[in-house]
């Protein structure tokens, strides 16, 4: 941030400078026409030319280094606070990034910061030429004549209190504005997601008649917010112009009776206009500002949060073995009163399958993500290797504990990149050996270029199950001590499911599995099985014990003995 | 995230084209021109007249004369401000209700487009368009135009102004013009090339993070934050050197500008004070002179500037008029369903006999496939010959793995695709003789993916048929086994869901596109069963709904309970878009071929 700030501090005055040069130079051109046509003195005339033409020059020099200074500070500044921000967000926890949603933080990161960048480096140059115009011009001003002066008496304050009333009637028509343009966008993301829909019901006219509904409404509100806006400029240029013409009839006066030279009244007029003009400046600026400020408090709410996941000061880094244990585990999510998981107590020994089923809302996936830490327990403990979670240095408890998460993606890039994820050293044969575990080889070898086949941005080249499988092996290639599936093979046919169920029991046999699935096929092989309902575990045993022993399992069962899994 | 053309291919026919939407607001364009000329042309004369003001003071004073210029200089500012006033808000007014209609074209051409635009076009894309590029388009008509005309008028009027007044002095500033058109030229040419980069790198470094931001969740799993900052913060150092070098190059142009200006402005005073000195000139004529030495160079920077903003919008309307130029949906259908046919309660189809008389063929649902082949591109086939039939009231269900073609087949019954070869009837008549409209408004599809849209409940579900009365509504939403969930709804069925119902879960959507394709009451129906992500309860309503969805009706269904497939009349087995085994489930379990199999594979689990 430091070094920016020496290009934050130079720019402006550079600025200054040239702002400077530009006063001076219809007073120099005052003392030619009073002095040097006055006198006849030629030199004298091209002596005060050359000096002009030089302050142009210089100002010149300043207004363009000023220019690249006002730049490397702006957007320097901008991409420290966008990196900032990115290392603050790769910090969050699970918890964090729910409660800002994705598409919140991209527009932080992407559209917030640019702002932020074209502001800073707007203010740096606007916020102190057009106030340092208006003060050298209004004392150039008062020096040249003071009683001429007092006809800014008059047109400043009228400028203002019309600058005023305009953009503080406007203002609230361009909010409304803006909520007039977000309905016409969600009509057409609406539709274009919707296309087949409004296909088969031959809707399109009916969506016709909605789209003009809001795209007219929308328009009455630009024109009304129009009317307003464009009202500026010729005020503007009335209030210019009705000062000049004052000036004239007062200054006239003085230049005939000999106190005022016709020189200086040229130059009180130039000043008229800088003076003026810099008010215009300084109310669109105040109009950028205001964009801007929504744009900060965004970018300033997300560097406020903390991470809701700390370390301890000394953290373990070895894990002992795969084994969990939940003690007396209560979770509540954040901004919820309402328990998610209710006194869970549960021994899941190292090695061991573990199977996970019940009703969507029952918690099923809350009490698997307590593991690596994506969230913490709210009350009692999580053990994994007989330690509590939170003692373990986060790195290495979940380089331990591979995740397969159940709205997984894949990243633009080649198949081996993605397997890389898992582990940044692998072999080619190390990851062949994971997609074959995970029962992707069988359609990765068919490609011509195997490995290095593309993925496409989230992975949207593969059909569900194909990306099920190529997450599951990019997750084996961590080669870690527990491994927990949620929900992650419900897109792959039941053979293959069968396939990678068969591979993990007698290839995997020291790695703890936990197996969430929606599909009791899924789980019905594991050591033992959990049944979750309203987040409580209702039963735990073996596949043929729940059978007998637990409702809830035997009516998914049931329901699904009628189904055929194709 | 891909870059997008800054520059236009073909200024001139987006131009002309862009024009031919002025035709509808011909006065506003006239009159905005004929107004900003007027503006600006009084803008010179106030300028002028400061020449003869100046010159009463100096030789011998006339009051009256004096008194009758400042009443000029009045009259001018009125003139001024009355005709930028309404020169300008025409303009605006012309940009709002051409953009108002270019929204509205591009909206009603997409709702014709056919469905393969849209697999083809990502939606970001075209949201974009519709977007930014209109809004661009917007903001050009607004100020650019206006502002490129005023220009161009204050540059000529201004020029021909000074001609008059001294021709020398015009020289100097013809050169220095020179010099200033130079300079925009120079910087110009960096500050768009430094631009494009800018937004090469804005592209990458967006396109990074939502990658990025959307897979965060498996970016902690994977302990991969180090490495995903190391590469964004390599992005964003490339972003950081592109935006300061183009913004530099585009500021720049104000102080060059501004102070070539004024070494102008100082020769004009010295040559100016000579040409006095020799009594050549007057001290106002060099008054108005200064005057206009900077009136002039301001627009020369304003139209630089200007220039990139229009050639961006014209980029953008470029592309808002190919997608208006986008081929829509043929119908070239002839056939149309008669309401009341015979006079009775039922429904036919009225097939020109091409002597202005009509066959009448009763609609029944009796659809059949004869050696379709088809592909979503040329080279490559997705569905081979595939035969088949379905009486009215039979139910079809298709099984097969992932992209066997089974979605496929369903969608070229309603012609959302257009087969490559063979002929797919409908009651005997080719599903291409008949009126899309008419052909869709027989049947109704329930899709895996809900998409519902903004607006209650109940007008969610009476989307399947805008005439339907509140009790029908009521009664599709109780067949779909929807009626109970609505009713614990805050509002019932006056409930506002969101955009795609986001308020709802996955399974109370799919029971309200059940409702709402039970309302629409069709002859035909095609349903995927697919009920991912539905815990069992639910998932035990709609299949009930569905059951009672498909009673009665012709069905396509894509199976994945046993049930259905059991009480099927046929069922298609899919693979690599053949029918390779076909039959009702005894008879398939029977063949023990690919069907078997697949059943099978439940078995060797259980």
């Amino acid at each position: 941030m430091k070094k920016y700030i020496k290009f934050a501090v130079l720019s402006p005055i550079l600025m200054i400078l040239e702002v400077v040069a530009d006063i001076a130079i219809p007073y120099l051109m005052s003392r030619i026409v009073d002095v040097g046509i006055a006198n006849q003195d030629i030199e004298y005339v091209l002596q005060i030319g050359l000096i002009m033409i030089a302050a142009a020059l210089l100002a010149i020099t300043f207004g363009v280094i000023s220019s690249n200074y006002g730049a490397k500070a702006g957007f320097g500044f901008a991409s420290e606070v966008r990196l900032k921000l990115y290392k603050k967000i790769q910090g969050f926890s699970f918890a964090n990034l729910d409660k800002f949603t994705v598409a919140s933080l991209i527009t932080r990161l992407t559209n917030d910061c640019n702002t932020l960048g074209q502001v800073t480096m707007m203010s740096l140059r606007m916020a102190v030429r057009a106030p340092f115009m208006m003060m050298f011009a209004l004392l150039m001003a008062l020096n040249i004549n003071a009683s001429l002066a007092k006809v800014f008496v008059v047109s400043i304050p009228v400028l203002l209190i019309v600058l005023i009333i305009i953009l503080s009637k406007a203002r609230p028509l361009f909010l409304k504005l803006q909520t007039r343009v977000d309905r016409v966008n969600a009509i057409i993301r609406e539709n274009l997601t919707a296309i087949r829909v409004v296909k088969s019901f031959n809707r399109q006219a009916h969506e016709k008649i909605r789209f003009k509904e809001r795209n007219d409404s929308l328009m009455f509100t630009a024109l009304k917010a129009i009317t307003l806006i464009v009202f500026l400029m010729p005020v503007l240029n009335v209030i210019i112009y009705s000062t000049i013409i004052a000036v004239l009839w007062f200054g006239g006066n003085q230049v005939i009776t000999g106190s005022m030279g016709s020189g200086e009244l040229i130059s009180f007029i130039t000043y008229i206009t800088q003076i003026l003009m810099s008010f215009m400046m300084m109310s669109f600026f105040f109009m950028q500002l205001l964009r801007a400020s929504a744009s900060v408090t965004r970018i300033v709410e997300v560097i406020d949060t903390e991470p809701e996941i700390k370390e301890v000061p000394v953290p373990i880094k070895d894990l002992e073995d795969g084994s969990v244990t939940f003690k007396n585990v209560c979770f509540c999510y954040p901004e919820s009163t309402e328990k998610t998981l209710k006194n869970i107590n549960l021994h899941i020994n190292s090695g061991e399958v573990l199977g996970i089923i019940g009703s969507t809302g029952s918690s099923k996936s809350t009490l698997v993500q307590l593991i690596p830490r994506l969230y913490d327990t709210v009350e009692g403990s999580v053990l994994v290797g007989n330690e509590d979670v939170k003692r373990y240095d986060i790195k290495a408890l979940r380089d331990n504990v591979a995740f397969v998460l159940q709205n997984n993606t894949l990243f633009s890039g080649t198949l081996r990149g993605n397997m890389k994820w898992g582990n940044e050293n692998a072999t080619d044969e190390e990851i062949i050996k994971a997609l074959k575990q995970a029962q992707a080889w069988e359609f990765v070898s068919r490609y011509n270029d195997g490995l290095d086949h593309i993925v496409e941005q989230g992975g949207d080249n593969f059909s569900g199950g194909q990306k099920q499988r190529l997450t599951i092996a990019r997750a084996l290639l961590k080669s870690p001590k527990i491994i927990i599936l949620d929900d992650s093979t419900s897109a792959v046919d039941m053979a293959t499911d069968a396939k990678i169920q068969r591979a993990f029991k007698e290839e995997l046999s020291d790695v703890t599995t936990i197996i969430i699935a929606q599909r009791v096929s899924s789980i019905q092989h594991a050591d033992r099985v959990v049944v979750m309902n309203e987040g409580e575990i209702e039963s735990l045993g073996k596949h043929a014990e729940l059978l007998s022993s637990s409702p809830i399992y035997r009516e998914i069962y049931e329901s699904q003995q009628k189904g055929v899994g194709v | 995230m891909k870059q997008k053309q800054l520059r236009p291919k073909d200024p001139k026919k987006t131009l002309l084209r862009l024009f031919s939407y002025f035709k509808f607001n011909i006065i506003l364009f006239f009159g905005g021109i004929f107004f900003i000329i007027i503006g600006s042309l009084a803008e010179i004369g106030i300028n002028g007249m400061l020449s003869p003001v100046i010159d009463t003071f100096t030789g011998n004073y006339d009051h009256g004369l004096f008194v009758k210029y400042i009443l000029i200089m009045a009259a001018m500012v009125a003139v001024i401000s009355i005709s930028q006033y309404i020169g300008n808000l025409s303009m605006a007014k012309l940009a709002q209700k051409t953009v108002h209609k270019i929204r509205e074209d591009m909206f009603s051409h997409m709702e014709k487009l056919p469905v393969s635009y849209f697999d083809k076009h990502p939606h970001g894309e075209l949201m974009s368009t519709f977007t930014n590029d209109v809004d661009m388009l917007n903001q050009s008509l607004e100020q650019s135009v206006s502002q490129i005309l005023i220009s161009f008028v204050t540059v000529v009027g201004t020029f021909a102004v000074m001609l008059v007044l001294s021709p020398i002095l015009t020289a100097v500033v013809a050169v220095m013009l020179a010099v200033m058109l130079y300079s925009v030229r120079f910087v110009g040419k960096r500050s768009a090339k430094n631009f494009r980069m800018q937004q090469a790198a804005l592209a990458d470094i967006n396109g990074y993070i939502e990658e990025m931001m959307t897979g965060q969740k498996v970016v902690k799993v994977f302990n991969y934050e180090d490495r995903a900052i190391d590469t964004f913060s390599k992005k964003n150092k490339e972003l950081k050197n592109a935006s300061t070098l183009a913004s530099t190059y585009g500021v720049m142009l104000m102080p060059i500008m501004g102070n070539l200006s004024f070494v102008m402005y100082a020769l004009i005073s010295m040559a100016g004070a000579y040409f006095v000195m020799i009594n050549r000139l007057s001290i106002g004529n060099i008054a108005s002179f200064l005057l206009y030495t900077r009136a002039i160079s301001r627009p020369i920077t304003m139209v630089s500037n200007q220039l990139n903003t229009l050639f961006a919008a014209l980029a953008g309307a470029e592309r808002i008029f190919n997608v208006l130029d986008e081929k829509i949906e043929t119908d070239e259908g002839d056939v149309t369903l008669l309401k009341d046919c015979e006079g009775k309660k039922a429904l036919c189809w009225m097939v020109p006999k091409g002597d202005g008389e009509y066959d009448k063929v009763p609609l029944n649902g009796f659809i059949t496939f004869k050696d379709v082949d088809f592909g979503y591109s040329a080279e490559k086939s997705v569905l081979n010959k595939i035969n088949l039939y379905a009486k009215p009231g039979q139910k079809i269900a298709f099984v097969g793995s992932t992209g066997a073609g089974k979605t496929t087949v369903t969608n070229l019954i309603n012609r959302f695709y257009e087969i490559n070869e063979g002929v797919i009837l409908y009651d005997g008549i080719d599903i291409k003789r008949i009126n899309k409209h008419d052909l869709r408004s027989t049947m109704s599809i329930v899709l895996q993916d809900v998409h519902l849209f903004e607006g209650t409940v109940k007008e969610n579900i009476r989307y399947g048929r805008l005439d339907a009365a509140d009790d029908e509504v009521v009664e599709a939403a109780k067949l779909a086994n929807a009626h109970y969930f609505i009713q614990h709804l805050p509002e019932g069925y006056d409930t506002i869901l969101t955009s795609d119902g986001q308020n709802l879960s996955q399974g109370e959507r799919q029971l309200l596109s059940i409702a709402r394709a039970a309302i629409a009451d069709p002859i035909i129906l095609i349903l995927d069963e697919a009920t991912s992500s539905v815990d069992t309860r639910t998932e035990k309503l709609i299949a009930e709904g569905m059951d009672k969805l498909m009673a009665g009706r012709t069905t396509f269904v894509i199976a994945h309970r046993l049930s259905t497939v059991r009480n099927s009349n046929a069922i298609m087995v899919l693979e690599h878009g053949e029918i390779i085994e076909r039959g009702n489930h005894d008879e398939l379990m029977a063949q023990k071929g690919r069907y078997y199999a697949l059943n099978a594979g439940t078995a060797e689990l259980e």
